[in-house]
């Protein structure tokens, strides 16, 4: 045993003495929960609009301040003419222009148009900001109607929505998540793999190899600090996000800790995989990056959801680990979600392990 | 004296490649055993067989009395190895390699004390021990990565071109070192490709292309290629 703690004591001194590892070990996880958190959120509030209003009625100011108090929107300028849109979207200073017709009035028997014309230059929040503004313009067409006693069947019914789990609709609840998939994914793969590949790239591997110290006994004293190093990342991660963005922990944080541990499980056997087939630290960090980083990201689910993708892709995607990782984590923080939903995502989770675990082993005994 | 390294026909392809082609010799216990040869003549191939980093193709090798494939464990324990990228790390104290390699080949906490204690003495790095072995010039890092390798008292130490890239003087005191192993009955096995090193072997074998051309005293191999030094040999031998 002396033999081992040796080992791993040497890992930690190797962790700690070198910025660089510290710092993705440390500072990443932090700054990208952050950053996904504050930047990238597909939250709308106090979007710009530009307003025409030709007719000036009644019910065209009621509807302008039904969109405005909404909070989404923000009126930034009365356009007096259709010649004069052109020039507001160019100066980017409006996203989304509201057009009304002259001879604007809400009646059900004669039917009347209204404009939206979004900038699609930004093509996701053109299309958020309509269709909030749909959804309002279709309210305040049913209120009115109500009021006015005069509506017919199809405007009598009011639709209720309800988002649960998550009715603020924070895109920090997808986020959470996702980046754990990511930063679990990158710190136990890519680190664990530039590890082992800079032992071979400085010659240090083969002088484990003479020693007495089983090949197993190698990966696992390599390994372990990074796997324990993650997890107090993952912890790290979830109080971020239930602290500072107030995500809920619906489910068994030991399940959650579980699940993490069998995630960090297959990305180390996947960075032991690509260090027995990287010569050095800079391959290594390129194959992991792009070979784990990059589908990881894209791929998943994480930012892009997975049903609008072409069939390959999705394919490709159901064998990246953070496609099973994703659900499981969301379902245990957000829905409170146990084993006996999330069984078959685990299961996959689990062979995956064995499968990456039992190749790289092989590779590692066959390539050094 | 006895035998302590013999090989039959040890061979290793890759692919349609060979790099070590069917050699056998033996060495003999306290021996200063050379092997010479080119770049790609096959000698760090042949001495990462022998210390079962790589997997022979055909053949075998008994080393410290047991078959290197079918009882590593046991071959593991009683040699020492030394690579030419010398094998300590960097970021790493002095003291802490010390202490790394003493915990992995399975040394007492008391015993590594000591063993750290003779070995700063004698390399005359007391007043260097806490510092990083990144800030020690080449040279001691050759030196402590030999003791290093000698820490757990094998029978035999593999060094392969473990003075490449250090100045003649250095290499001359790094040489010292390895006779006084010598002389504590370990026995080395050394690569080179300084001709000058070769002598101070007490046999050499020379490679070409995988295989064993020639292995004697350098005093015979002198007399039989009728040289005056090492080098000349060499250079006969190549021309073939």
């Amino acid at each position: 045993m002396n033999r081992f703690s040796a080992f791993i004591q040497k890992e930690f001194r190797h962790i700690l003495r070198d910025r660089r590892t510290l710092m993705i070990l440390f500072g990443m996880p932090v700054i990208q929960v952050l950053l996904f958190g504050y930047v990238l959120t597909n939250e709308i509030k106090n979007a710009a609009i530009a307003v025409l209003d030709p007719a000036k009625t009644e019910e065209s100011n009621a509807l302008t301040n039904k969109l405005v108090s909404s909070g989404y929107f923000q009126l930034e300028q009365n356009i007096p003419s259709e010649a004069d849109l052109e020039a507001a979207f160019k100066s980017g200073k409006v996203k989304m222009a509201v057009v009304f017709p002259a001879d604007f009035s809400v009646s059900p028997n004669k039917p009347t148009d209204i404009q939206l014309i979004g900038d699609a230059s930004d093509p996701n929040t053109a299309t958020t900001l309509i269709n909030y503004a749909n959804a309002i313009i279709a309210d305040f067409v049913q209120e009115k109607a109500l009021v006015t006693g005069s509506g017919n069947a199809i405007t009598s019914i009011r639709t209720e929505t309800r988002m649960r789990y998550n009715p603020e609709q924070k895109a920090v609840f997808n986020f959470v998540p996702g980046v754990m998939t990511l930063i679990l994914m990158l710190v136990s793969a890519m680190m664990t793999s530039i590890t082992i590949a800079r032992e071979k790239e400085l010659g240090t591997m083969e002088v484990l190899l003479v020693s007495p110290l089983k090949p197993i006994q190698i990966i696992l004293g390599k390994t372990a600090p990074y796997l324990a190093l993650t997890l107090l990342n993952a912890l790290v991660v979830v109080l971020v996000g239930i602290y500072i963005f107030g995500m809920p922990l619906q489910g068994s944080i030991l399940l959650l800790t579980a699940e993490c541990v069998l995630y960090m499980f297959v990305a180390l056997s996947l960075g032991i995989l690509i260090s027995t087939k990287a010569k050095d630290q800079m391959t290594a960090m390129f194959i992991s990056a792009l070979g784990l980083m990059m589908p990881t990201m894209l791929l998943s689910g994480f930012i892009f959801p997975r049903e609008s993708m072409p069939v390959p892709l999705q394919v490709i995607g159901s064998v990246i680990p953070a496609t099973w990782f994703n659900p499981i984590i969301k379902g245990i923080m957000i829905k409170g979600t146990g084993l006996d939903v999330l069984w078959k995502q685990t299961a996959v989770l689990g062979g995956m392990a064995l499968f990456f675990l039992a190749v790289s082993l092989r590779n590692f005994k066959d390539r050094l | 004296m006895s035998t302590i390294i013999s090989t039959d026909k040890l061979t290793k392809t890759f692919g349609a490649f060979t790099a070590v082609n069917a050699i056998s010799f033996d060495v003999m216990e306290g021996e200063i055993f050379g092997f010479l040869g080119a770049n790609g003549a096959g000698k760090t191939t042949a001495l990462k067989m022998l210390t079962g980093l790589l997997t022979p193709s055909s053949g075998s090798a008994m080393v410290a009395g047991f078959d290197v494939w079918k009882q590593p464990e046991q071959v593991k324990r009683r040699i020492g190895y030394m690579s030419q990228k010398f094998s300590l790390y960097e970021d790493l104290t002095v003291r802490e390699n010390i202490r790394l390699f003493g915990g992995i080949y399975g040394l007492s906490m008391a015993l590594i004390r000591q063993k750290t204690a003779t070995l700063l003495q004698k390399l005359e790095l007391e007043p260097e021990a806490d510092k990083l072995v990144k800030s020690l010039p080449l040279g001691w890092k050759q030196k402590l990565a030999f003791s290093v390798a000698l820490l757990h008292d094998p029978s035999i130490v593999f060094l392969d071109e473990p003075t490449s890239g250090v100045d003649p003087l250095t290499r001359r005191q790094f040489w010292e070192l390895i006779y006084e192993a010598a002389h504590e009955g370990i026995t080395l096995m050394v690569t080179t490709h300084y001709m000058e090193e070769a002598e101070y072997c007490n046999r050499l074998s020379m490679m070409v292309d995988g295989r064993i051309v020639a292995l004697d005293t350098p005093g015979a191999l002198k007399n039989q290629y009728q040289a005056r030094n090492m080098d000349e040999v060499f250079r006969r031998i190549a021309r073939g």
